[in-house]
């Protein structure tokens, strides 16, 4: 029973970073390719993590285990939004096919203010 | 109250392991299980508690969280490797319900966390949320989404 598990969460877990691996090359801009790998290699790492620790059954393990997916989901998602925000403002282009932009000409570089109006402008389709 | 009712509940399960005299981590959830439902029991004001209508709906909200993350995890992975794009993306913005430093916090890094969504930046007066999604179908159905789903639920925790 236990090996059943194992096997499905460290498969499981594996699947994902390989499907996060490919979609760095398969996604067409900056910010897709940042919301596809962060969370993808997330959960990964957590199910192989998870994995260990059945197949170990050690309360040393666990406890550790369980404080680095603790430790995990509070810094990863932080690394994903500096580098998106650094990346926007510093002028990186969206895919072509984006519908929305609502962070277009909000930001003023000279005093890097960034204000809150409600002012929509949609992207032309093209 | 919140944390003297936590401590109550630490000391009361601390002393059922002193009793039962088997120091396992199985016999201390035990045992807080059993004080958590003690201290419900002789609560004479329940409504006015929020220590124990916050208990389960934090397990809930981890779950829904799980949920949550392994959906939008199969939906971006179906994207990935079938050669069409079915993305429509865009940056939204989310009026925010949030107020204090640590709920805006928590609301960025879980929204950053689902897969398909990427919180860019606050504005300064934090009234907004400005977000990078994959599948925007509708905005304002996607905005609802977030607003109802995980702000809502985040706020009935903290508050």
């Amino acid at each position: 029973m236990n090996e059943i598990i194992i096997f499905i969460l460290s498969t499981a877990g594996a699947v994902f970073i390989l499907l996060a691996a490919i979609g760095v090359v398969r996604m067409p801009d900056l910010f897709l390719r940042i919301s596809v790998t962060t969370k993808a290699a997330t959960l990964g790492i957590g199910l192989i993590l998870v994995a260990a620790a059945v197949y170990f059954q050690d309360t040393a393990i666990t406890s550790r285990v369980l404080a680095i997916i603790l430790f995990m989901l509070l810094t990863a998602p932080v690394g994903a939004h500096m580098i998106g925000r650094a990346s926007y403002f510093t002028g990186v282009k969206m895919w072509i096919k984006s519908r929305h932009d609502d962070l277009k000409g909000k930001y003023d570089p000279k005093t890097h203010k960034l204000s809150s109006e409600d002012t929509p402008k949609k992207i032309p389709k093209t | 109250m919140i944390k003297t009712r936590f401590l109550s509940n630490l000391l009361l399960s601390f002393i059922w392991l002193a009793i039962t005299g088997t120091f396992t981590f199985q016999n201390f959830v035990f045992g807080f299980l059993l004080s958590f439902i003690l201290m419900w029991l002789i609560t004479t004001n329940r409504r006015e508690e929020k220590y124990y209508s916050r208990g389960p709906k934090l397990i809930g909200f981890v779950f829904f969280f799980l949920y949550e993350l392994v959906k939008a995890n199969l939906q971006v992975a179906y994207d990935v490797i079938t050669p069409s794009y079915y993305m429509e993306p865009g940056i939204i913005r989310i009026p925010l319900t949030a107020k204090t430093n640590l709920e805006i916090t928590l609301l960025a890094n879980l929204i950053t966390l689902t897969p398909g969504t990427l919180s860019l930046d606050v504005s300064d007066d934090r009234k907004v949320l400005y977000v990078h999604a994959m599948y925007v179908k509708d905005k304002e159905e996607f905005i609802a989404s977030i607003k109802n789903g995980f702000e809502r639920k985040l706020l009935e925790i903290l508050r």
